[in-house]
């Protein structure tokens, strides 16, 4: 039986099954690497083959998508490789191939709401919604969402952030998919998880389009599945 | 301009999910939220297909979106027409070489942002935000892009805020 589901690159996995293969060497990503030559030529594509064949498109959209990502060294302050999905957005079929890939797993889960990370969620989760008719909610900072809300504090390295959620805007029941550009320490996701557990909805996935695993994010949202198009170590 | 919508009728069922909060940001002032209407998932498409059936065969090659309400209407329009998604951001927000645009506040400046090389010369744009007010800042956006090159064909908004613009209805009877 499949339990949760994490999928990334350059793990092999069945997506549409849920079956998660890691393989069995370490594949450092690089951006400017090109995945799929890599890829057609390693024994790992075999032997996943064997195992869980994952469709050709898939592995060939998630490999061009990865190439359109850009590293920025010393973002936003000295040490810290930031992953800038901007230039992904500048190229429409990639962008396109990056929302089919999340419409696909989702659109038979019955998910009726979205709710987006501001502000970069705000770019990926809409999109989503709307292809697989879910309801959009913005998980936003402190003081921006008009009306009434509710908060959710949330540690950073040096101190403490909050998030906030209209009242209302979720209802017991809802099934909930989170989405952010990317995951790192999971901070972020677990504090906006809670916000939908707090009104009862239940979390069913949360996906980004990159993982930074180093940062173990994957750990800190426990027993919550997380599925990435794009891991980055 | 709007009269190119009025009499369609997906518009009265958007005008009707958006919210009214009074009194926020700050006293005496009727925020306009769209947050409702993005709860309706029929009425959030309804709004996309309209500014899609308006620019789809208008050769537009990218859609600049402001931050941050301008991140949920943009990439849609951006996705269905074929164009190129670019965020315009506060200041800091994005890493790497970009272009800052300064524009005037109600008290003192704020700056809008743009990455450079993510629009090139006669490029033919989109400009996309929730809402109109003073323009302060569609019009530092539209300045981004033309210090670009590009060519900013329009501006396009859910709302327009009504005191802010001649009241067209009343001139009607006259």
């Amino acid at each position: 039986m499949t339990t949760t589901v994490i999928t990334t690159l350059p793990h092999f996995s069945n997506l549409s099954r849920g079956i998660f293969v890691r393989p069995n060497f370490s594949f450092p990503f690089s951006p400017s690497r090109r995945l799929a030559g890599n890829l057609a030529s390693s024994n790992m594509a075999a032997a996943a083959a064997a195992i869980s064949p994952v469709p050709k498109d898939d592995l060939e959209r998630i490999a061009k998508i990865s190439a359109t990502i850009r590293v920025i060294p010393d973002f936003p302050k000295p040490g810290i490789m930031f992953q800038d999905i901007t230039t992904l957005l500048l190229d429409p079929v990639a962008f396109k191939d990056t929302i089919d890939l999340f419409v696909e797993r989702y659109k038979h889960m019955n998910i009726s709401v979205v709710a987006g990370v501001e502000a970069r969620g705000f770019i990926f989760g809409p999109p989503i919604a709307l292809a697989i008719g879910a309801k959009f909610v913005p998980i936003r900072k402190p003081k921006k969402l008009p009306g009434e809300v509710i908060s959710e504090e949330y540690s950073l390295e040096y101190g403490t952030d909050k998030m906030e959620m209209h009242v209302g805007a979720v209802q017991p029941g809802d099934r909930a998919l989170v989405v952010d550009d990317l995951i790192a320490t999971g901070g972020t996701l677990c504090a906006a998880m809670k916000l939908l557990e707090r009104v009862e909805a239940h979390v069913v996935e949360c996906a980004c389009v990159i993982e930074l695993a180093e940062l173990k994010g994957r750990d800190r949202l426990g027993e919550k599945p997380l599925f990435v198009l794009v891991s980055s170590t | 301009m709007s009269a190119c919508c009025n009499d369609d009728p997906r518009i009265h069922d958007i005008k009707s999910k958006i919210r009214v909060v009074p009194n926020f940001p700050k006293p005496g002032i009727m925020f306009q939220d769209i947050t409702t209407l993005l709860l309706d998932p029929k009425t959030f498409k309804n709004t996309v297909d309209l500014f899609v059936e308006r620019y789809k065969n208008k050769n537009i090659s990218v859609v600049a979106g402001i931050e941050a309400r301008g991140f949920i209407f943009g990439p849609p329009i951006a996705l269905a027409i074929g164009a190129k998604f670019v965020p315009l951001r506060k200041p800091r927000k994005l890493p790497g070489e970009v272009i800052s645009e300064e524009y005037t506040l109600e008290y003192g400046r704020d700056c809008l942002e743009m990455h450079i090389g993510a629009v090139e010369p006669d490029e033919r744009a989109l400009v996309v935000d929730d809402l109109i007010a003073t323009g302060g800042t569609l019009c530092a956006a539209m300045n981004l892009l033309e210090r670009a090159g590009a060519e900013v064909v329009e501006c396009a908004c859910l709302i327009e805020l009504p005191d802010l613009k001649v009241n067209l209805l009343s001139q009607n009877f006259t």
